[in-house]
């Protein structure tokens, strides 16, 4: 009873140097931004954008995240988020009546299929990292050429769009006049990923498997079952970023988000996940998301600063946090030169 | 003694490149046996110049895979580069040769790499996240403080050095002419070059020596942070020059055409035979990997397969080939137990 008493504790107070210092960034941006833009910055409308953008490459980085978490990565995210949403498009275009209705069901049906589509490339995935033992950054890669290539040979290149708008408008919605739709999406993904992780064996056998492969198969882990099954969950929250997308722009195409392959690992390195796998946490990637989510909004307020240097700043903080982390973890090397 | 004939092909039969090699010429010959043009002369000149700008950065990646790294930011770096000394000439009026654009490339190309060098040699962090970081911090220095816009002129000698040729190809069927850049020569030569000091320098062992185990490295004797250091400043020079060799042939620079070529270029030296974990690699395998990709990039069109099918045979190109290569090295090397394998994160 102590014990668990010990670890709620633990859990509950912000020990993590990674959360310690995000919360702290973020801090100081948000009283940066409030000495300088505040009227600009803190309206309920620009909160309400910021958490309908972000949703899309969040979602995104929380599958590439779970895998990275078993030592792996995924850079097919983007790819599986644009079939994901081309085919869906097409759905839509053919259920789309005269005068641009939508029957009832249709979206409902959509998410179903995007799910299906996002497990079943997931799954692709996953047998080629555990069963033909690629290395998932080439395996990954390769099936994002793949998924990118299917999209463009099924739409020529073009966008995907003229389908009704009652399905934009739908996602594009405020539950409650408040919330916007996509952040719900973003916070169910995140809470049932944190559960999972926390609260179920299979996040438990995910962390194992990160932190020792060889342990991991000793103790008689199914590693390829458990390797599927976690790019599989990427490939779903990848397919439901792409609906997101689909939503934000209301036309599907090959190319969309293509910076976000990288913009998802750098968020979930920033997050403190290490790329080695066995170390992370949800909440972490959640502020890294965050904290860049403000960043670029908040370089946009000021309407001198070319929104190119958002890179730029990106880039800096993620070096920035890295060798803050160099200093004062400071693990030691084997052996000394 | 000479080694018998059962006794090479086996050897052979256990290396990538042998493979890469073999699909290599099965594509070609498929091309040829489609179109009839892919051994006319100008489709070889063609596919020649479309391999030097790939060709010197997969010479940059591979230098970086070896030592165990995996660098991500060549093409902003080299894009960086290019763009500053291309725009500085323009702004000082430099009417001279193109050695000024080159060396000063070179200059900044040292530069950017000593900063990746940095980061991964002294604070010892993992190079796919620096790069990262750093190929992001390229391109907002081009973008944002630069204020890149595509360049329509170039420094008049960068456009003559671009039409310089070697010589000129011309198919005696078609009566289509190419031309053999003269830059072709220059990448011949760091090919020459890299593959001198990867095989008889201290500081080239020493690369294979990190990517093999670094601990054994610092054991052996190898000056680990010094090694790593100096082949990021390299990597940074040799794709710098790429990045003027691409302006100069197309008379014009383009900022964030290159970008994106990264996640190709790795996957053609991988498909050589280059281990992603370091250590194992060869610069011809590298070089042929690279090969077959830019093949399958220029030659799809002369099958009659449309353009839009590009990515899917890259695609499959790379996971097929990945997975045969993984499969036969499990198989030949008698560690066929899939428990020992080693499972290579990033």
């Amino acid at each position: 009873m102590n014990l668990l008493n010990n670890k709620k504790i633990k859990f509950m107070s912000i020990n993590d140097p990674h959360i310690t210092r995000l919360v702290f960034l973020i801090a100081l941006w948000m009283i940066f931004i409030a000495i300088t833009r505040f009227g600009k910055f803190y309206t309920v409308l620009n909160f309400q954008t910021m958490a309908s953008q972000f949703p899309e490459f969040g979602l995104m980085a929380l599958g590439v995240m779970l895998c990275m978490l078993t030592g792996g990565i995924d850079l097919s995210v983007v790819g599986i988020a644009n079939m994901t949403s081309i085919i869906v498009a097409f759905i839509l275009l053919s259920l789309t009546g005269e005068g641009g209705t939508l029957p009832a069901f249709s979206i409902l049906l959509v998410f179903i299929l995007a799910i299906m589509i996002g497990a079943i490339a997931g799954i692709f995935n996953g047998v080629l990292v555990s069963k033909l033992n690629i290395p998932p950054i080439l395996a990954t890669m390769g099936s994002g050429a793949l998924f990118t290539g299917i999209s463009v040979v099924l739409t020529n290149g073009n966008a995907v769009s003229k389908f009704s708008r009652a399905y934009s408008q739908t996602i594009n919605n405020k539950l409650g006049g408040v919330i916007p739709v996509q952040l719900i999406f973003f916070i169910v993904m995140a809470v049932f990923i944190w559960f999972l992780l926390s609260k179920t064996v299979f996040g438990t056998k995910l962390y194992m498997l990160g932190t020792s492969p060889t342990a991991a198969r000793f103790s008689g882990l199914k590693i390829t079952k458990l390797l599927i099954k976690t790019y599989m969950l990427s490939g779903i929250t990848a397919a439901l970023g792409g609906m997101i997308m689909l939503a934000n722009y209301n036309s599907a195409r090959a190319d969309y988000g293509s910076v976000y392959t990288l913009q998802t690992v750098l968020i979930v390195v920033l997050g403190g996940v290490d790329p080695l796998g066995g170390k992370g946490k949800i909440s972490g990637v959640v502020l890294a998301i965050i904290l860049l989510r403000m960043l670029e909004t908040g370089i946009n307020r000021f309407p001198h600063i070319s929104s190119y240097y958002i890179s730029l700043i990106w880039g800096s903080v993620l070096l920035l946090v890295m060798v803050l982390n160099y200093f004062s973890v400071n693990k030691k090397p084997v052996v000394k030169e | 003694m000479q080694p018998s004939l059962p006794t090479i092909i086996k050897r052979l039969s256990r290396r990538n490149e042998t493979y890469v090699f073999i699909v290599l010429i099965g594509l070609c010959l498929l091309i040829e046996i489609r179109s009839g043009q892919f051994f006319s002369s100008n489709n070889l000149v063609d596919i020649s110049s479309a391999m030097i700008v790939p060709g010197l950065f997969a010479i940059g990646a591979f230098l970086v895979l070896i030592s165990g790294g995996i660098d991500v930011s060549f093409p902003a770096l080299a894009s960086l580069s290019a763009y500053a000394t291309t725009k500085l000439l323009l702004v000082i009026n430099y009417n001279g040769s193109i050695w000024a654009a080159i060396l000063l490339a070179l200059f900044i190309g040292a530069i950017l790499g000593a900063f990746n060098g940095l980061f991964i040699a002294f604070f010892n962090l993992p190079a796919l996240i620096v790069t990262l970081g750093t190929a992001s911090v390229f391109k907002g220095i081009m973008q944002g403080a630069l204020n890149s816009k595509q360049l329509t002129t170039i420094p008049a000698g960068m456009v003559e050095f671009g039409k310089k040729s070697l010589f000129i190809a011309t198919n005696s069927v078609s009566g289509l002419t190419s031309r053999m850049p003269f830059a072709f020569l220059f990448f011949l030569l760091v090919l020459a070059l890299t593959s001198f000091i990867l095989r008889y320098t201290m500081f080239g062992r020493g690369i294979y020596c990190i990517g093999g185990s670094e601990t054994s490295a610092i054991r052996a004797g190898v000056r680990v942070k010094r090694t790593k250091f100096i082949m990021y400043i390299l990597v940074g020079m040799i794709v710098s020059v790429a990045g003027i060799f691409r302006a100069s042939m197309m008379q014009q620079f383009h900022p964030t055409n290159m970008l994106g070529m990264e996640l190709n270029i790795i996957a053609g030296i991988v498909l050589g035979g280059t281990l992603l974990t370091g250590g194992k690699g060869t610069l011809f395998g590298a070089i042929l990997g690279t090969l077959l990709i830019v093949v399958v990039e220029n030659s799809l069109i002369l099958i009659g397969v449309p353009t839009t099918f590009k990515n899917i045979f890259i695609g499959s190109l790379i996971i097929i080939g990945t997975s045969v290569s993984i499969y036969q090295s499990t198989n030949m090397n008698g560690i066929g137990n899939k428990k020992f394998t080693k499972r290579n994160a990033v």
